[in-house]
């Protein structure tokens, strides 16, 4: 459970870049100046060249090759700096569903535009206020050899700057149903689909999707209709394992953060941290923290390996993550008294941050129900 | 009718004539209104209600109504006081008359305040008609309050202010300002004087911070060469510490009770009706366990009150109280955030509810609960070391 060489120069990559052209201050001006798309282009555009794009897609569809624990090593730095951006969503969510269930010709019209990073997507899944896979109403219907689409989604993660939607939509059953749901590949300028940026309170990418009658030629459908829960299941968790990893960097900025203000901060003619009640703190943050990386290394080899426990250890990480970045950034604001509470200090953009992103594709509280479940409890 | 008087008999007395009063005065279209809490709250209803309504409980005095009648207030009794909140209560009214003056400068100057600041400064608090602002915090001094400087020079006849202040709440807005301020350089605690200061004097400039829910409320607060009349000053120079402490006091258990009462946007129960699904298990266990907390807290103020009451010392500490307070109203923000899941993530806009947003953005502000009005840790020491009689 540590990284190989070529990791750790991935690591070192990825940490000097986002360093040198994705600091915090470039969330701030993204609220400005790219609120309806949630990213910054020029910034994707660096990624895609640095190869990002195609980290999580096997080299035989074009990629690099890198596996989840590559894109995990990646995602962790960008994490530590808030940067958003439809990398994950594109080359670890998408991507993953197209080469898990898409035909040759699919993913030879996107895979290698994703790895170029000239296609940019997203994963249209959860329609209520609670992240809930199989809950799914939006209906598909076949008709004439065509598929037709009915329904909206919200709350798609990086939706407005996708120029393909991934949509989970039920030609079977009832919502609640795992059987009955098919994934369809609809490009965001498909007539009847309406995108409309949501405003989220940590700025990043947010959309909710209307469909009228929405006409996908047959050859949208990836994989097999009715069919789709094992392999939705599969992309979710992949997405959910390199998002713990983000979460894992927002954590341990926001703490070195803090850390560093309890060394310089002054009162009572002492650094704060000199506090043993601060020191305590600072104590129990460090160890949720090492639990959480052990965590998200885990789940990340897990799915590379196709283990047999993946799911289990994937919630694992993704409660621990939830949990261990929501604190930490309480702690963060706290710490910081008054600073802590101004829109001008970094403190509260990692609360937002961390709200959102737990409540992502499952909160803490859905993945340590969803642990217990495969734990046979 | 008039309001009843504070010499009437009974309770029950009071209670009758008084409900006749509030059918007579409170204005339908206000029902139902939230509570105001800091004195600059957005009012919502018609303007000319609003103001029928601050008028009628001002002249009652009831804005203020355990102050004697002579500052302003209606002079009644513990009993009576808590008589009047439960027929506000009851009819879904509320007081029209808040803010930091009422809070905490009022309760300090009775106490402290020369008869002529009495009767100057405390009847227009009582009306509502003039807001303070606190100017205790500075960028040095936040938990270490006592090593703030904000220089204060004894001029002759006046007072001459240069420093500055920060997270004065409002200070943008408020008419006037009770302030630490530094007479003595020399010594820490014996070098602090208490002043009252009229915010539109010359050389002060207030500039709005933003807080992390987007709101400007607080401010940083700048004094150059601001001139300040010699009976501005409350009690004797230098002196001003020991009066600071007993406000302080004041205002930690005006939050305190703020946390106990109901807000009627996040009962969680109703939320809990509307956003949880039937079958959620883990979530509906925490917001029980929460609304337990909730409930023997709300019933700790009710017994601290009956203590307070009877004459006796309150059993629990103010700092005991103040940080299950702020524990008790963060819980609840939190959870009204995961009841409303992804639909609590909005900052503005469509598809976002009013409400949705507003509990959104009251979690932000939450989080500040536990750091002003001195903060949780803070809070703990003196538990610990005063309370508890820990070694230091
Ligand atoms: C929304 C808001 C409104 C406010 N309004 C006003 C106002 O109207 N007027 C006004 O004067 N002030 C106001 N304040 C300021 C508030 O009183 C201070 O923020 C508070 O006293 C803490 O001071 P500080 O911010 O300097 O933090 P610091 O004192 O620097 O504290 C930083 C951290 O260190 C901890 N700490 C400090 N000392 C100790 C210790 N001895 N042991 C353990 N931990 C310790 C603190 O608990 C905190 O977590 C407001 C603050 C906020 C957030």
């Amino acid at each position: 459970m540590i990284l190989t060489e070529e990791q750790q120069m991935l690591r070192d990559a990825a940490q000097g870049w986002v360093s040198e052209r994705a600091p915090v201050a470039a969330l701030r001006s993204l609220r400005r100046e790219h609120a309806a798309l949630g990213h910054d282009p020029a910034l994707y555009r660096e990624m895609a060249e640095m190869g990002w794009t195609g980290i999580a897609v096997p080299e035989a569809d074009g990629g690099f090759g890198f596996g989840l624990a590559g894109a995990g090593v990646v995602a962790e730095q960008l994490g530590r700096n808030l940067v958003g951006s439809p990398l994950l969503t594109t080359s670890v969510v998408v991507a993953g569903a197209i080469e898990l269930a898409g035909n040759a010709a699919q993913k030879q019209q996107w895979l290698p535009a994703i790895v170029a990073g000239e296609a940019r997507a997203a994963l249209a899944i959860d329609e209520g206020n609670r992240h809930d896979p199989a809950g799914i109403a939006l209906a598909a219907a076949a008709q004439d050899g065509a598929w037709v689409l009915s329904g909206s989604k919200q709350a798609v993660f990086e939706g407005p700057a996708a120029d393909l939607f991934v949509i989970v939509a039920r030609v079977a059953g009832q919502p609640g149903d795992e059987t009955g749901l098919a994934l369809f590949l609809c490009p965001a300028d498909t007539p009847g689909l309406t995108v409309t940026a949501m405003e989220q309170i940590d700025s990043r990418g947010c959309a909710r999707l209307d469909l009228a009658e929405v006409r996908l030629p047959a050859d949208a459908l990836l994989g097999e209709a009715g069919n789709a829960w094992p392999v939705l299941t599969e992309v979710l968790d992949r997405g959910r394992a390199v998002l713990s990893a983000e979460m894992l960097g927002s954590a341990q900025q926001a703490f070195e953060t803090t850390l560093e203000y309890l060394r310089t901060r002054i009162q009572f003619d002492q650094p704060i941290g000199s506090f043993q009640a601060l020191q305590h703190r600072a104590a129990y943050l460090i160890g949720q923290l090492e639990l959480t990386r052990s965590a998200v290394i885990g789940a990340l080899r897990a799915m590379d390996q196709g283990a047999a426990d993946r799911a289990r250890l994937v919630s694992l990480a993704k409660a621990m993550a939830g949990k261990t970045l929501r604190k930490i950034a309480q702690e963060t604001v706290q710490l910081h008294g008054g600073i802590g509470m101004t829109d001008e200090h970094d403190a509260g953009l990692y609360l937002k941050r961390a709200q959102v992103a737990d409540m992502t594709w499952g909160n803490e509280a859905f993945h340590r129900q969803r642990y217990a479940r495969l734990a046979g409890l | 009718m008039n309001a009843p008087a504070a010499n009437l008999e009974t309770p029950d007395a009071f209670r009758a004539d008084l409900r006749a009063w509030l059918e007579e005065h409170f204005p339908a279209s206000l029902r139902g209104h939230p509570r105001l809490l800091g004195g600059h709250d957005a009012l919502h209803g018609p303007a000319e209600d609003h103001a029928r309504w601050k008028a009628a409980m001002a002249d009652a005095g009831y804005g203020a109504p355990r102050w004697p009648v002579a500052y302003g207030g209606a002079g009644l009794n513990a009993q009576q006081a808590d008589i009047l909140a439960e027929e506000l209560e009851r009819i879904g009214a509320f007081s029209p008359i808040a803010g930091l003056g009422l809070m905490m400068l009022g309760p300090t100057l009775l106490e402290y305040g020369t008869e002529e600041q009495k009767l100057r400064h405390l009847p227009p608090i009582a009306r509502g008609e003039l807001s303070w602002c606190q100017g205790f915090s500075e960028p040095g001094a936040g938990s270490d309050l006592a090593s703030l400087r904000l220089r204060c020079e004894d001029a002759g006849d006046h007072w001459l202010l240069n420093g500055q202040k920060i997270w004065t709440s409002y200070a943008h807005l408020a008419d006037w300002c009770f302030c630490l301020v530094r007479t003595d350089t020399t010594v820490k605690h014996l070098g602090i004087s208490f002043l009252l200061i009229d915010m539109r004097t010359p050389g002060i400039e207030a500039r709005p911070i933003k807080l992390i829910n987007g709101v400007s409320h607080f401010c940083e607060t700048f004094f150059n060469d601001v001139r300040v009349p010699k009976d501005g000053l409350v009690g004797e120079v230098n002196h001003g510490w020991t009066i600071a402490k007993r406000l302080l006091q004041h205002e930690r258990s005006g939050l305190s009770a703020q946390r106990g009462a109901k807000a009627k946007t996040h009962d969680l129960v109703e939320l809990a009706g509307r956003y949880l699904p039937a079958d959620e298990t883990d979530l509906r266990g925490r917001l029980a366990d929460h609304l337990l907390q909730d409930h023997a807290y709300r019933l700790t103020l009710e017994r601290r009150a009956a203590e307070a009451e009877a004459g006796m010392t309150p059993s629990t500490p103010l700092s005991v109280l103040k940080n299950i307070g702020s524990d008790v109203a963060q819980a609840r923000a939190e959870l009204a955030m995961e009841l409303t899941g992804l639909n609590g993530l909005g900052w503005a806009g469509e598809p976002y509810s009013p409400l949705e947003l507003e509990l959104t953005s009251h979690w932000l502000y939450s989080k500040c609960f536990s750091i002003y009005g001195g903060s949780y840790e803070v809070q703990n020491n003196i538990t610990a070391r005063r309370e508890l009689g820990l070694p230091a």
